[in-house]
């Protein structure tokens, strides 16, 4: 059984009204955004079934655009986001759709700029949160722990040069999870550590040949 | 200390008799080496959160601000202004603890600061109780953290067995567990030994076994917001029981075990669903087409 903690019972300090819903949907924007990277200009939030339906009820809509602008689930300026100065240079809209293939609670962020970029994800209750996908690989990271995020080009041997970069630092893989476009062309590695990765290490993964995008996405405070 | 592994409460009984201790002494060593953190830093955490809870407390007590959806907001308001004119049959304490519970959940829909405890839906029984009863008695801020810390453990166990969602085995384990967490905090707080405490846990329990989930309009406000009022009330009756050495004759742990074969056997329909209850009564059905053309 995993280890259980009494914090996890007794918080977070949140903005109401629901954990799934909006403080969820917070998380859900950090770590869009934290993938994307860059300054956000244009984005599109598309809410799916249950976050559709009830989102407006429970500001999951402003949840999403604070959590995309950096704040965190306990920010009082989530309540009045869209009247807010740092939502005032963005062009940002929402649809509203259902289809039962996707998770009660799914979201796509089209991010449009400098740099394209889609990312869908997941609340999955009690505020906790998934990346499932980002432009057509999938992924899989909750926030929970630092993650390591690569795109390049399909070739033998990248994951073992970045595994062992992890490893001479003595930090411990929790979680590998990989994927392609076809053979030899695009392909994403999602790694998930135990341990804190130093810059070096992001800025040596950027050197390789063939990498395309790196992010390292720091686990999430509340 | 040295920290042991819980995962039932017959183990946290068994640890809390053998070494002679509090549940949240136990709960403190287990968790500092858990997180391996200083017991000051671990008090630090839970006080964040009861800070957070005084301050919903204090805030929510001076709104009468509507939720985005226009249908609740202003029951505290009611209360207090009643309170005012003609005390509670019950007394200081009864108002007290209904008033802070709505100012805490009328908190949360209005998109205020809150502590999920143990989720946002259920934010407000936990805080009126400890709240409450502690400026009635006089209680010390380590006694609250330490009444609180109890509160977590209680969840923490029962959580084990059962996600403490409403779209997983319905309100018992969420208004339903927060109650039975007030009940072993407020046992605490009266000065109840470990068993004692277990057995508010599990009188608080057994009554709110089948409470279902069935949000108006999918939102966290009918029947949520007055529900947590009732519900703080029922965990100072379960406290009162147990500290008077009333027995539950059937054992927590099996009482946990009931919570979740009940919410596995309820309904799915049941479960945050929206789909029956009341929120498929007609009057409800009228609410979300006027809130669907809003």
């Amino acid at each position: 059984m995993r280890q259980s903690s009494i914090i996890d019972i007794i918080s977070p300090v949140m903005i109401g009204p629901s954990s799934s819903h909006t403080a969820g949907a917070v998380r859900l924007g950090l770590l869009a955004s934290h993938v994307y990277n860059s300054p956000i200009k244009k984005i599109t939030f598309k809410l799916y079934n249950s976050y559709a339906l009830t989102g407006k009820g429970h500001g999951t809509d402003k949840g999403l655009l604070a959590g995309v602008l950096g704040l965190s689930v306990d920010d009082t300026r989530i309540k009045n986001i869209f009247n807010s100065e740092i939502a005032k240079n963005i062009d940002y809209k929402f649809e509203f759709l259902e289809d039962f293939n996707r998770h009660p609670n799914a979201v796509d962020f089209i991010f449009e700029g400098d740099l394209n970029m889609e990312i869908s994800g997941e609340s999955i209750g009690a505020g906790e949160v998934v990346i499932r996908k980002i432009n057509e690989f999938s992924v899989k990271f909750t926030g929970k722990l630092n993650t390591l995020l690569l795109v390049y080009k399909d070739a033998p041997g990248m994951i073992s040069r970045v595994s062992t970069l992890i490893q001479n630092e003595n930090i411990n893989i929790a979680s590998l999870h990989c994927d392609r476009y076809a053979k030899g062309r695009e392909a994403s590695m999602c790694i998930c550590l135990d341990g804190e990765l130093n810059e070096d290490i992001i800025k040596k993964c950027e050197t390789f040949n063939d990498v395309y995008i790196v992010r390292y996405i720091k686990k999430l405070e509340s | 200390m040295k920290s042991t592994t819980i995962s039932t409460f017959s183990e946290l009984l068994d640890v809390c008799t053998s070494e002679n201790k509090k549940i949240y002494e136990i709960v403190q060593a287990n968790e500092t080496a858990l997180h391996e953190i200083s017991e000051e830093e671990l008090k630090r955490m839970v006080k964040h959160t009861l800070d957070a809870m005084k301050d919903a407390i204090n805030t929510g007590l001076k709104s009468k601000e509507m939720s985005m959806s226009g249908l609740c907001g202003d029951d505290c308001f009611r209360l207090q202004k009643r309170f005012e004119k003609k005390p509670a049959l019950f007394g200081n304490l009864y108002e007290k603890i209904t008033t802070y519970a709505l100012a805490t959940i009328e908190e949360n829909l209005r998109m205020g600061k809150i502590a999920a405890c143990p989720t946002a839906g259920s934010c407000a029984i936990v805080p009126s109780v400890i709240v409450a009863t502690s400026e009635q008695l006089n209680v010390s801020e380590n006694d609250q953290i330490n009444a609180l810390i109890t509160a977590g453990e209680i969840g923490r166990i029962i959580s084990n067995k059962v996600a403490l969602a409403g779209a997983v085995a319905g309100c018992q384990a969420e208004c339903g567990v927060a109650s039975a967490m007030a009940a072993g905090a407020l046992c605490q707080i009266l000065g109840g030994t470990p068993e004692q405490i277990l057995n508010a846990v599990a009188l608080a329990m057994k009554n709110l076994l089948g409470l279902t989930c069935d949000p108006v309009c999918g939102l966290v406000e009918i029947p949520c917001v007055k529900r947590n009022p009732f519900l703080a009330i029922h965990a100072v009756t379960a406290a009162e029981l147990a500290i008077s050495d009333i027995k539950t004759k059937i054992p927590l742990d099996e009482v946990i075990d009931t919570l979740e074969q009940t919410g596995k056997l309820m309904s799915p329909m049941l479960k945050e669903s929206s789909q029956a209850g009341l929120a498929k009564t007609k009057t409800a059905i009228q609410l979300e087409k006027k809130l669907l053309n809003n």
